[in-house]
């Protein structure tokens, strides 16, 4: 029971993205372990397609992904909060005109 | 009548269907064990998919077999649970390789990789059978053991090129399935006649093929093929290995209790 | 549930992160999500650790149980239905170890403790399975007492483990019917096969009851979780739910619960069950089930034979790296 094992050597992370229909873009559906690509991409068709949910996979390395920082969210993101103009809604165009 | 047991009417047809479908059984079963108890959660479920489209294809060469089966004396018709849980050991037609014990996650591997090297490109043959309902049970089949014949090909070679320890592993695992190879290609009377009618091929047909696949991938997993001629025959007459008695043992224990009993 | 020995009261924080603790609130408050780099409490990050992996042990612990009628499932239609379902849980259980990835525990470092005896899992993965029937009581019983628990962590604060609990929903869906579809067979057939599903009922119905974990009165960490929005329930409204949602079916099914206390209240319609034997529960969740021993022996045979597989398969990929390297 109390037996201490050898600490299990850890795997390579992957992150997944699936094309579920023909004409949607590829979206992020989960992670998994794999020690290289092709394992990783049969990880994940046996993991994520087992409902017929796929059509095609991309694997990624999980640390080849470069995030934004949350903490950089207000100078990110914020400044695009104001500005109204870049939306069709901001201007006016008479309803006899019809559809724009 | 309520059986305990069930006499098969082994048409050429029939016994066709029955030994496709028990190679596909007595396989599934034997990934099915390994659910819960793989290397790793990635290959669990791995192995149990393949073991799902096993089981699969079993259920449909079941339902072809009891569809061609003359209907029994009294009035009675043999179904997929039958065919499964109600023929003793004897009456079972599948290949020897099928039956042999799991052994270790290398052994698994190089068994699947074996036979789907054979199966796929059989199967890919059988989409031109004759026959409307075998050509699309093979249709249908050829798609998922094409990725059988990828998966364990990718794993011969990791395994068979990773450590020393798994190379020798890989190669004891070969040597000790070789002998049972053999039998994948054979064919009897009752098959001759169904190949005379276009409705299956001759398994011996796929023999060269196999064998170039299989060196391919032995070569890039460094591992040797073996020499020995020898090959073990008998499951497709219903003479087995004595592992086969315990696998149904265990597999019909339940339906053969209560004879009759829907569960 | 799958994480109902979980008791682990928040430190005290330092003064430095008061402003953003509160801002964290804020957020929780107004049912934000957190995601996995945003700043969070020490505190928020163990809890969601410990509870996901605890759930993570759950569904591959719970493998066992189950796949151990794989082999003997008495229809082919049951066996592709069973392996396809003890396949998910594996899937479920690997959703969740990929949840508290996002957190920096990884799963080597998660399973190696559950190994060790030094990590809890559900107390209903230590009971047997000693018949046929028992598969149908765990899909009706314990995938319907599990789904009770896992749809409202469907909007848990923290986003990844919200969203793997989406996709396990999703797949689970199908479990509660199989399980019930069996015992509705058996309880329709012959009079073994309905004194089976009995003697199934009547040893897993206690158990199911355990898995939403110890009373309100005696769960420490409830406040803190449901402030953070982790947990949405209490063990006991869960537990109540579940109860008023079984019976009917129980009675449907012509079975008996095994409970002579058990009456339905007259002013609010909930059925009002007998008294839990918490210490049951308690030997249980503290290694003394009948079945933990064997279940951690399983999970380290498992992982100790499939050592020189992760081994070989680390060695080519590194080699076939430094291959393409030079």
């Amino acid at each position: 029971m109390n037996k201490t094992l050898k600490a299990t050597p850890p795997v390579q992370l992957w992150e997944v993205f699936i094309r579920s229909r023909s004409g949607l873009a590829h979206k992020h559906v989960g992670s998994l372990h794999a020690e290289d690509a092709e394992l990783a991409l049969q990880a994940a068709r046996n993991l994520f397609t087992r409902r017929g949910e796929g059509l095609s996979i991309w694997v990624v390395p999980s640390h080849l992904i470069v995030a934004s920082d949350p903490s950089e969210k207000g100078m990110l993101f914020e400044p695009a909060l104001s500005k109204a103009y870049r939306h069709p809604t901001f201007y006016n165009v008479p309803e006899e005109v019809g559809h724009m | 009548m309520v059986t305990n047991t069930i006499s098969v009417s082994e048409t050429p047809q029939v016994l066709y269907a029955l030994r496709r479908a028990d190679d596909a059984l007595i396989l599934g079963h034997r990934l099915s064990e390994c659910c819960g108890h793989a290397p790793t959660l990635e290959e669990d479920m791995a192995l149990a998919n393949i073991g799902l489209d096993l089981i699969g294809q079993a259920r449909a060469l079941y339902a072809l077999a009891a569809l061609r089966e003359p209907s029994l004396e009294d009035g009675r018709a043999n179904t997929e649970d039958t065919y499964a849980y109600l023929r003793d050991v004897g009456q079972y037609r599948n290949l020897l390789l099928c039956e042999l014990p799991n052994g270790d996650f290398g052994r698994i591997i190089m068994r699947q990789f074996l036979y789907s090297a054979f199966i796929d490109p059989y199967w890919r043959a059988m989409m031109k059978s004759s026959d409307a309902q075998l050509a699309a049970i093979a249709e249908k089949a050829e798609k998922e053991t094409a990725y059988h014949l990828r998966y364990t090909s990718e794993w011969v070679i990791r395994l068979g090129d990773g450590t020393p320890k798994s190379h020798d592993r890989m190669q004891a695992a070969l040597e000790f399935l070789w002998s049972y190879t053999g039998e994948m290609f054979d064919t009897d009377e009752a098959e001759a006649m169904l190949q005379a009618e276009g409705m299956i091929i001759d398994a011996s047909a796929i023999h060269d093929g196999w064998r170039t696949t299989v060196q391919t991938i032995l070569d890039r997993a460094t591992l040797t093929l073996p020499q020995s001629a020898w090959m073990q025959k008998g499951g497709r007459s219903g003479r087995h290995s004595e592992h086969l008695g315990f696998l149904l043992a265990e597999m019909q224990q339940l339906p053969r209790s209560e004879p009759g009993a829907v569960w | 549930m799958y994480t109902q020995a979980l008791n682990d009261l928040p430190t005290p924080h330092n003064l430095e992160d008061a402003e953003k603790m509160a801002n964290f609130q804020t957020r929780i408050d107004s049912e934000d999500r957190i995601e996995a780099n945003d700043w969070m409490p020490e505190a928020y990050r163990r809890t969601l650790v410990r509870q996901i992996s605890q759930h993570a042990h759950s569904e591959i612990i719970g493998q066992l149980p189950e796949g151990a009628w794989i082999t003997r499932a008495p229809s082919l239609r049951r066996k592709a239905a069973l392996l396809a379902k003890v396949q998910d849980e594996c899937g479920h259980g690997l959703y969740l170890y990929a949840a508290a990835e996002t957190l920096n525990a990884s799963r080597e470092a998660l399973m190696d403790q559950l190994m060790e005896g030094k990590a809890k899992y559900s107390s209903i993965f230590n009971y047997p399975t000693m018949t046929w029937a028992d598969i149908g009581a765990i899909g009706w019983l314990v995938d319907g007492a599990a789904i009770m628990n896992q749809i409202p962590l469907c909007r848990c604060s923290y986003g990844p483990y919200a969203r793997a609990m989406i996709r396990v929903c999703k797949e689970e869906s199908f479990h509660q019917r199989q399980g019930f579809e069996i015992m509705m067979t058996l309880a329709k057939g012959s009079a073994r096969q309905k004194a089976m599903a009995q003697d199934a009922l009547n040893r897993w119905w206690w158990p199911s009851l355990m898995m939403f974990g110890p009373p309100d009165t005696d769960s420490q960490h409830s406040d803190q979780s449901t402030r953070w929005k982790i947990k949405r329930f209490s063990n006991d409204e869960l537990r109540q739910k579940f109860v008023d949602a079984t019976v009917p079916q129980a009675q449907f099914l012509g079975l008996t619960l095994p409970d002579p206390d058990l009456r339905q209240d007259e002013v609010t319609g909930n059925w009002m069950y007998g008294e839990i034997d918490w210490e049951e529960f308690k030997q249980v969740i503290a290694g003394n089930g009948p079945c933990n021993q064997d279940r951690l022996a399983s999970r380290r045979k498992a992982h100790e034979e499939g050592a020189w597989v992760r081994e070989a398969a680390a060695a080519y990929a590194a080699r076939q790296a430094s291959r393409h390297a030079a």
